[in-house]
């Protein structure tokens, strides 16, 4: 197969091909510029590029708002990503236990909270514990979810581990806790690190949800700027959701790129023992 | 537990299950066509497609939900759009839901083993036959687990349109709150009502698996 082709969906075009794909590729190319320039001028239109329109950024006092929210953003994000993760390794423990009530019960919290919208929880949490203090509403709310999804990963990573393994720990004349904490999870860890930091990304996608119950994250931050700033071209909230999103989307892309390097680090490590491809 | 059974909330209760269900399936059914279409431009001969696609999906599947939703309802009447809060969060979920649909479908579609399309080229089958008649058949077999998983995420995602003004089941639940009643019972109903709707569609998935499951 030549270098050329990408996908196994098409062969490496022949002339009348390589000129159809170039004529697609022309009218593709027009198309999207049509597209953008349909979006640029609508927003152009509305006024939402004119200079008053986002004079506001200028302020030191919005600016250190959006900085404000993006660190309550970050610090939501760590605590429940740590309360998550520790969450998740207990009921999966509990999954994974010999004992039949321990199962049942870490196997009903799982579902419940896994079955339930986020959302729902962290309003209840809010109106009926934290009132006073959005914050763990909004924390806890996290932990609960994430945690259940968390355990069923690290679950499946125990369980996707060969048996021979635990077997062979077995035959060594281990306990259950040593097979576990020296045989079974950490190859489960590896393997499953992309997916347990996929649903950290989620973790941190979700901490938007403080919006809803009024807890000063990034969002609800633009929000204030947004409804509060009187433009003469009126209230800024498609230059501050231009502004907010990028951040959200670069803060989500850098996990993203942490998950692709451990997992090409963890493919470096198990690939060491077989013979390198000619 | 007896909030639903006073002063007509259940009428209320049942006009907001039935929004939640309305919301989810169309959503659904959009999501689904807006994911197979970015799908396709992913894996299209033609570069300016393929980057277009994959700059739609990294967008969107890394924007919170909630942004997506307030640069709906609030950027779009900015721009002279003025649709009922239910459409714009038609909008915000499947534009949301489409980019997860798109990648687990070129995933589904990198499963298919490299034999397959290449006889079905061999039989002179261009782009569209190969994809359309061999590849994405098997495809969805074998993206039939993930999907469910989105599907059955989709109606939870689906809360955050209460918080913009759809009057579906999380609203209820806060105007339940509001109203003063207590907060556990309402919290009791509404869960239950959002277990139903993910056993239904979760049911319906193992339905569908089974049916469509070939042997190999």
């Amino acid at each position: 197969m030549s270098a050329g082709s990408a996908s196994v969906l098409y062969d490496a075009p022949g002339p009348r091909a390589r000129l159809r794909y170039r004529v697609f590729g022309v009218l593709s190319v027009v198309g999207i510029a049509a597209l953008l320039w349909f979006a640029y001028s609508s927003l152009a239109d509305a006024g939402q590029f004119s200079a008053a329109m986002w004079s506001p950024f200028e302020y030191a006092r919005v600016q250190q708002r959006i900085v404000d929210g993006m660190l309550e953003t970050l610090k939501v994000f760590g605590l429940s990503a740590l309360f998550s993760l520790v969450l998740g390794a207990l009921l999966a423990a509990g999954r994974l236990s010999d004992h039949r009530p321990v199962r049942a019960v870490a196997t009903a919290v799982v579902q419940f909270f896994r079955a339930m919208p986020l959302l729902i929880m962290i309003f209840a949490l809010y109106r009926a514990v934290f009132s006073a203090d959005p914050f763990w509403a909004l924390v806890v709310g996290l932990s609960l979810y994430n945690g259940a999804v968390q355990a069923e990963i690290i679950r499946s990573g125990v369980n996707a581990v060969p048996r021979g393994q635990a077997e062979a720990a077995y035959a060594l004349g281990l306990r259950k806790t040593s097979v576990m904490m020296t045989i079974l999870v950490p190859q489960a860890v590896r393997s499953m690190l992309p997916a347990i930091i996929g649903q950290l990304v989620v973790t941190l996608k979700d901490t938007s949800l403080g919006y809803v119950i009024t807890y000063s994250e990034l969002l609800y931050a633009g929000k204030l700027i947004a409804s509060n700033t009187s433009t003469p071209d009126g209230y800024p909230y498609i230059p501050v959701v231009l502004v907010i999103g990028p951040i959200y989307i670069a803060m989500c892309l850098a996990l993203t790129a942490l998950a692709k390097w451990i997992e090409a680090r963890g493919r470096r490590g198990t690939n060491r023992r077989t013979p390198a491809a000619a | 537990m007896g909030v639903l059974f006073e002063d007509g909330n259940l009428a209320l209760f049942r006009d907001g299950f039935l929004r939640t269900v309305e919301l989810s399936a169309v959503s659904a059914v959009l999501a689904l066509l807006l994911g197979i279409v970015l799908a396709a431009f992913r894996v299209s001969p033609v570069p300016a497609l393929r980057v277009f696609g994959t700059v739609w999906v990294n967008i969107f599947r890394n924007t919170p939900l909630t942004l997506l939703f307030f640069a709906v309802t609030f950027g779009l009447p900015r721009l002279d759009v003025h649709l009922d809060s239910f459409t714009f969060a038609v909008i915000a979920l499947s534009a949301y839901t489409g980019s997860f649909v798109c990648e687990v479908l070129r995933a589904g579609i990198n499963t298919v083993p490299l034999g397959q399309a290449e006889a079905a080229r061999s039989l002179g089958m261009g782009f569209g036959q190969t994809l359309g008649l061999v590849i994405l058949p098997q495809a969805v077999r074998s993206v039939m687990s993930p999907m469910s998983s989105i599907f059955i995420a989709l109606p939870r995602n689906s809360a955050v349109a209460g918080a913009f003004s759809v009057a579906e089941l999380y609203n209820w639940q806060q105007t339940m709150t509001d109203k003063g009643y207590a907060i556990f019972g309402i919290f009791f109903w509404v869960a239950l009502a959002y277990l139903c709707i993910s056993f239904s569609v979760q049911q319906l998935f193992s339905f569908a698996e089974k049916r469509m499951a070939v042997a190999r």
